[in-house]
């Protein structure tokens, strides 16, 4: 997998989608978000918490956990 | 025709044996770029990503690392109070306008000259019944729905399940079920429909089993009667909401923590599985709909108050008012069964009455506390002491200490769920098994729970 | 007829079945309420309102039974909502479509818009939360948009009541066959499409709807079964697939 994966994206950095790790059922929910490559996506917000974060994808906020964001590979501008 | 079915199968099992992953890929990937094509040809936004900027600002206060969970919880308060003090006044005056009607009825029935027992079961059992659900429920729920309904409308409610995802993770759980739980706050047959959220079966089920750990609506008064009376010590009327507040809230943080331990030990038990997956859209803020939402949300909760009124509580009342009539001997049905009970009911901390009076409040919580009043004061039938001096002597006098009242609210906190959030579960779970469970688990916990407070307590020497 | 398939009971027995679809949190709820006046809740939380639920209103002379889907993000999930919003446009045979998208956020909601005209091309793209856009600076080509994606447009803002006239006329034009737009199915890039022409071949006779034909070879290459069962449970005669004759005035529904 080219790049890196979506969880060492900091908080307001902004990547370009490269690949997914997912596969069957999870892979088609993460494209179907918009996390298609090539897709610019931006970490907006960490929850208090720690996890999830929130990206934004295509002009939505979107909060994925840790879990997903690590199966999502992207690489900076 | 069916060979058709079996040649387009036949095609899919050919096409399936390949990898197709890059063409399904693919698909989406055209449908995206399509679809950014068209809108940067049709869409001008303006400079800088200035229609994000209100929600970012909002955001960082709402899901900061220190405002959050401070501003949340102050959320949570003032939804209370506004709900708990608003009601005050309606409460009381629905219960004045009732008991008007109650003493016309009273005199119409003495008029036609029918038996007291008629008088009894349709006037004390049944109209007080219906009447009491109405006066203490209508109003706080009357509150409490829109003004959830105007949070969600506004955008907020995501932002709540951004915040407790990582508790409910922790748990087995899902982060949506912090909203299914604080549906449950109004009303916890609400809580379980709106489960609905929650995709995964395994999660589903958690959020509705767990749902009855934080109190309804109709839990709230005798949440607040008893903690103001035990627990607050002398409290005057001016903060006497802001007390009863405070308690309520007490009181759901328990029951919160409740949730999160019985969702975490079923995550390793009953419901054992894998976390699903959480995506969660934080949408845009928007300017709730106050009109529309207001008058919808109203005149919903109340068709259902009055439905449930007429479905639950007045067989309930019929029924009380009969136990509480009959005699067998000396005792009215209802003591003889608080006797039987009363062994038991000490064990936890309770006495046979107060455990009658659950049993008897099972339709819908809000009798529970009538119904033992009434129960001590052999008055037959459901009653209500304004004054609280007189309450509390009431339950003094009956053996009543601190460690009583506490233990009476844990069990009220933990136990079944009343009998529309059962009906409603078997609906939603089309399991009588599950069903069962969702009975049998809390009213188990709630056991154990004052059992260990009772014995703790008289180990201790307290109370 | 369709709709007694999936349990919908319409207004009247020669009431126009419209189909609602949309992202979730794009006012479409409002919308319904608006065109039934039908007491439903509206929530602005993705994905809160889940499960059909039905209405009726008039327009002019005619009568019509609104079906609200489940909101959803795409119809190619497999999850349980889609499959329900992808059923019924596919096998309820809807007189006409409205995707009721979200002006501040078109570029998302015109996935779902694009997948819903490849199945069904009887529909109108209304452009709702047009207040909104506006209050944050954004601005919609709806003209452009009609001819972007072949289908007519209105621009909506529904809870103010904006757009809802002109949303009663297309709708009554679309379902009464008035007007038949037909928009051009996505062309996807070259891979996809040489695959598609591979399938073609063997699809089209068991399905004789070019544009269907053409679906179901698209979700074969997807992989997803559950286009099958449906396809089973909901055309197992497949004239429900069947020639042209889907989108016709309402009385020649009769002859079904």
């Amino acid at each position: 997998m080219h790049g890196k994966p979506l969880t060492e994206l900091g908080i307001g950095q902004t990547a370009r989608i490269e690949a997914l790790a997912a596969t069957g059922a999870n892979r088609r929910r993460l494209l179907d978000l918009g996390l298609v490559p090539r897709t610019e996506i931006e970490a907006v917000r960490r929850s208090p918490a720690g996890d999830p974060v929130a990206y934004r994808i295509r002009g939505a906020v979107i909060a994925l956990r840790r879990e997903e964001a690590a199966q999502v590979f992207v690489c900076a501008d | 025709m069916a060979s058709h079915q079996e040649s387009l199968r036949a095609l899919m099992r050919e096409l399936h044996g390949d990898d197709q992953t890059t063409v399904r890929d693919q698909i989406v990937s055209d449908l995206y770029t399509r679809s950014a094509e068209i809108a940067s040809a049709t869409v001008t936004l303006p400079d800088g990503g200035r229609q994000f900027a209100f929600d970012r600002r909002l955001d960082n206060i709402l899901t900061s690392r220190w405002l959050g969970y401070p501003v949340m919880l102050a959320l949570l308060g003032i939804v209370f109070y506004m709900t708990i003090a608003g009601a005050n006044v309606p409460s009381a005056l629905l219960g004045d306008l009732f008991g008007w009607i109650e003493g016309y009825l009273t005199l119409f029935f003495a008029w036609l000259g029918t038996p007291e027992w008629v008088h009894g079961v349709l006037v004390l059992g049944l109209f007080r019944g219906v009447s009491w659900v109405v006066a203490v429920m209508l109003p706080p729920m009357a509150i409490f729905f829109p003004i959830f309904a105007i949070l969600e409308d506004f955008g907020y409610l995501p932002r709540v399940a951004f915040n407790l995802d990582r508790f409910f993770k922790s748990a087995g759980a899902h982060g949506k079920q912090a909203l299914t739980m604080t549906m449950g706050f109004g009303c916890n047959a609400a809580g379980v429909v709106a489960c609905r959220i929650i995709e995964s079966p395994r999660e589903r089920m958690l959020a509705i089993l767990t749902n009855n750990f934080v109190p309804c609506n109709g839990r709230w008064p005798t949440l607040i009667t008893l903690s103001s009376l035990f627990m607050a010590g002398a409290v005057g009327l001016a903060s006497g909401s802001l007390a009863a507040t405070l308690v309520v809230v007490g009181i759901v943080l328990i029951g919160i923590s409740a949730t999160l331990a019985v969702s975490w030990t079923l995550s390793k038990t009953m419901l054992r599985g894998v976390p699903s997956t959480f995506t969660l859209e934080l949408p845009p803020y928007r300017k709730p709909q106050f009109g529309r939402l207001l008058v919808r949300s109203v005149y919903d909760r109340t068709r259902i108050v009055l439905k449930r009124a007429v479905i639950v509580a007045a067989p309930a009342g019929v029924i009380t008012w009969i136990l509480a009539n009959v005699y067998i001997g000396e005792l009215s049905v209802i003591a003889h069964v608080a006797g039987f009970f009363d062994p038991f009911a000490r064990l936890i901390g309770l006495d046979g009455y107060i455990l009658m009076a659950f049993v008897l409040g099972l339709p819908a919580n809000e009798i529970v506390l009538p119904i033992l009043i009434m129960s001590y004061l052999s008055s037959g039938a459901m009653t209500e002491l304004d004054d609280f001096t007189a309450l509390k002597q009431l339950f003094l006098d009956h053996g009543w200490t601190w460690v009583t009242a506490l233990c009476t609210m844990l069990f009220s906190l933990l136990h079944y769920p009343c009998g529309t959030t059962m009906w409603t579960i078997y609906k939603e779970t089309s399991s009588v098994k599950w069903t069962l469970v969702a009975i049998l688990l809390p009213t188990g916990i709630a056991l154990s729970a004052c059992f260990l407070v009772a014995q703790a307590a008289r180990l201790f020497g307290w109370g | 007829m369709g709709t007694e398939m999936f349990n919908i009971r319409r207004g009247h027995p020669d009431d126009l079945v419209i189909a609602l679809a949309g992202n979730p949190n794009t006012g479409k709820s409002t919308v319904f309420n608006a065109l039934t006046g039908m007491n439903q809740y509206t929530g602005n939380w993705a994905g809160k309102t889940v499960g059909s639920a039905v209405g009726y209103f008039r327009h002019s002379t005619a009568s019509f039974t609104l079906v609200d889907l489940p909101g959803t993000y795409s119809l190619l999930s497999q999850s349980p909502d889609e499959q329900v919003a992808r059923d019924f446009l596919c096998w309820g045979q809807p007189d006409a479509t409205i995707i009721v998208t979200d002006a501040t956020c078109l570029e998302r909601n015109l996935n779902l818009a694009l997948q819903v005209l490849e199945v069904t091309p009887n529909a109108v793209v209304a452009v709702n939360l047009l207040d909104e856009a506006k209050r944050k600076g954004i601005t919609v080509d709806l003209n452009q948009l009609a001819d972007e994606l072949g289908v007519p447009v209105v621009g909506m803002a529904a809870r103010r009541g904006i757009g809802l006239d002109e949303l009663k006329d297309t709708v009554l034009r679309l379902a009464t066959g008035h007007y038949q737009p037909d928009p051009q199915p996505l062309t996807y890039s070259p891979e996809v499409e040489a695959a598609v022409a591979a399938l073609l071949p063997r699809v089209s006779p068991l399905i004789p709807n070019p544009r269907m034909a053409r679906w179901v070879a698209l979700r074969l290459l997807d992989g997803d079964p559950s286009v099958l069962d449906a396809m089973e449970r909901y055309a197992p005669n497949q004239h429900a697939f069947g020639g042209e004759t889907t989108w016709l005035p309402t009385k020649s529904h009769s002859a079904l």
